[in-house]
């Protein structure tokens, strides 16, 4: 089954529960997760959990910290301090190795896609499954056209290389490469940013899909509130390098939290002030 | 009174972010070329860099070899002669050639050509996040970025340096024979008897110095770069400049090591 056929199951995943099942280890635990760079603090005590098998959809404004966020749970930024738990593991505490193999395990869509431009983009694609050596060089080429479809892209794209591509092809691209070696959590750092309606629904549809159909955990961020409801079970709002708000995705727009109701509806007047940036 | 402790201060912090610096770069150049002997190196990435520095230099090298040794035979001729010493050309040639100017001037080709290069790529890597997303498809940016580089340049630079002294001898040859009107049997047979096989070797082994550390710069600029279009340009001279210093510092280094005795 396509991604493209999924439609429907999308109210599916609004209705389901919010709170955590009691004793299940979250996925992914935040608990004071400080971060600053020079004296300008990004992260001041992020608390945060994402349930195993869900989808985590992290809204706030720009320059909040979100990236941030995500970058310090992949361990390529070191926090200044705080907790950060994989699998109720302190991956403070874990060896280079444990950490590689988390890694193995994880997919990762930067926000600026990061294609490497000197690779084709079949390489990019598979560039994981290359490098783990579960593919050969042959096969890869199958399955990056594979996962190219998926994200609504034709096989001949895989002989392209990344520069040869508009934005939003080179965010699926992106988005591909985070998919391809089917990961148990994936990170995805704006995946709809620059692309037409249509076209995100259909990202949108295949993250559920991945979600949905290999059990993966998702970590979001976006900033398109159609989008946040379609994707997410979970959503938590941070603002000012704390999260200010947690709860069912379904709820945005609605969630009785003035600035989350401020930033889903996008209203210029609340408690949100535009700030400028230091 | 103060302005000496500021005096103190200002070198005590010098020497330290000095101190830093280098133990920074030793521990990179080690974690890099361990890799080399560590499981999964990448040989197509080697091989492609082993390519572009060693065959796509070539051209650059050679012109520069060639005019070095025509200037040489053209200087030595014009000084020598003040005292009687015109024979001594063909010597000069090839000892200042394969000894010094050859690993040399190769070098800073190489610097100007791939340290730049080098640091250029990996710098736009590092600000575009593509360092970052290396790491997070199972592969170290050491080992794929850093150790392939370090590798091609040592094994490249002495092969291009062996065409450098061919050539260069080959300048001195051209001039002394078509401009200077020397016996070409005779050039050839004063140039071969006093080169010895050290000679040779100690430039081979300078210029697998030199390649070691025009990669081992070109990386270390381009990983450490920051800040966009701007940093990767500063990491880019940063490369040039500080592998160019480098060269020569070290070139004395090995010489001293192997002709002082
Ligand atoms: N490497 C860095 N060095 C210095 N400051 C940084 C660095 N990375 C991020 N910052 C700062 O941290 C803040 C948060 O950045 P981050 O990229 O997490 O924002 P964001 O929430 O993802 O915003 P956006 O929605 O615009 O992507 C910004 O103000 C940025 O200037
Ligand atoms: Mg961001």
């Amino acid at each position: 089954m396509t991604p493209f056929d999924r439609g429907a199951e999308w109210n599916v995943n609004q209705q389901s529960q919010i709170t955590p099942k009691n004793g299940a280890t979250p996925k992914i635990r935040l608990r004071g997760l400080r971060k600053a760079f020079g004296d300008k603090v990004v992260l001041d005590g992020v608390d945060l959990d994402v349930r195993a098998g869900h989808s985590m959809v992290i809204l706030g404004g720009s320059g909040s910290g979100k990236s941030v966020t995500i970058k310090c749970i992949l361990g390529l930024i070191e926090p200044d301090s705080g907790l950060i738990e994989i699998d109720g593991r302190d991956v403070a505490k874990l060896s280079p190795d444990e950490r590689a193999a988390i890694l193995d395990r994880t997919g990762m869509l930067f926000q600026n896609g990061a294609l490497f431009d000197s690779l084709p983009v079949w390489e990019n694609v598979c560039f994981k499954l290359l490098a783990q050596r579960r593919i050969t060089r042959a096969a890869a080429r199958d399955r990056a056209a594979e996962v190219l479809e998926q994200v609504g892209l034709a096989a001949s794209v895989g002989d392209l290389s990344p520069s040869e591509l508009s934005g939003g092809m080179q965010k699926r691209v992106a988005l591909a490469r985070a998919i391809a070696a089917q990961p148990d959590i994936i990170f995805f750092d704006e995946p709809t940013t620059g692309l037409d309606p249509i076209m995100g629904a259909v990202i949108d549809g295949l993250i559920v899909d991945c979600v949905k159909r290999l059990g993966a955990t998702a970590f979001s961020i976006t900033h398109d509130m159609a989008s946040a409801r379609r994707i997410g079970d979970d959503a938590a709002m941070i603002h000012k390098g704390k999260i200010v708000w947690s709860g069912p995705a379904s709820s945005l727009g609605e969630t009785g939290n003035e600035m989350v109701d401020q930033f889903a509806r996008g209203e210029r007047e609340g408690p949100i002030q535009m700030e400028l940036r230091k | 009174m103060t302005r000496f402790l500021d005096f103190l201060a200002l070198t005590g912090r010098g020497l330290i972010s000095t101190c830093r610096t280098l133990g920074g770069v030793s521990l990179f150049a080690l974690a890099g070329a361990s890799h080399v002997v560590r499981p999964r190196f990448p040989f197509r990435q080697f091989w492609r860099h082993f390519v572009e520095i060693g065959y796509f230099s070539l051209a650059v090298v050679a012109l520069t070899a060639l005019f070095t040794g025509m200037v040489l035979a053209l200087q030595s001729f014009t000084g020598f002669s003040r005292f009687n010493a015109e024979s001594a050309i063909a010597s000069v040639v090839v000892l200042s050639v394969t000894r010094e100017l050859g690993p040399v001037l190769a070098g800073l080709m190489v610097a100007g050509r791939i340290g730049a290069a080098m640091a250029a790529e990996i710098g736009t890597m590092r600000v575009t996040d593509q360092i970052d997303a290396l790491t997070t498809l199972s592969t170290d940016p050491m080992r794929y970025l850093v150790a392939p580089r370090l590798l091609a340049a040592t094994l490249a630079m002495p092969l291009l340096v062996v065409v450098a002294d061919i050539l260069g001898v080959f300048g001195g040859f051209l001039i002394g024979t078509v401009k200077l009107g020397f016996v070409p049997q005779l050039y050839l047979m004063r140039t071969f008897d006093v080169l010895q096989t050290m000679d040779v070797v100690s430039g081979l082994v300078k210029a697998a110095v030199f390649g070691f550390l025009i990669a081992l710069m070109g990386t270390w600029c381009g990983y450490n770069s920051k800040g966009g279009a701007q940093g990767v340009g500063q990491a880019t001279t940063r490369a040039v400049v500080a592998s160019s210093i480098l060269i020569l510092a070290l070139d004395y280094v090995v010489t001293e090591a192997f002709f002082s005795r």
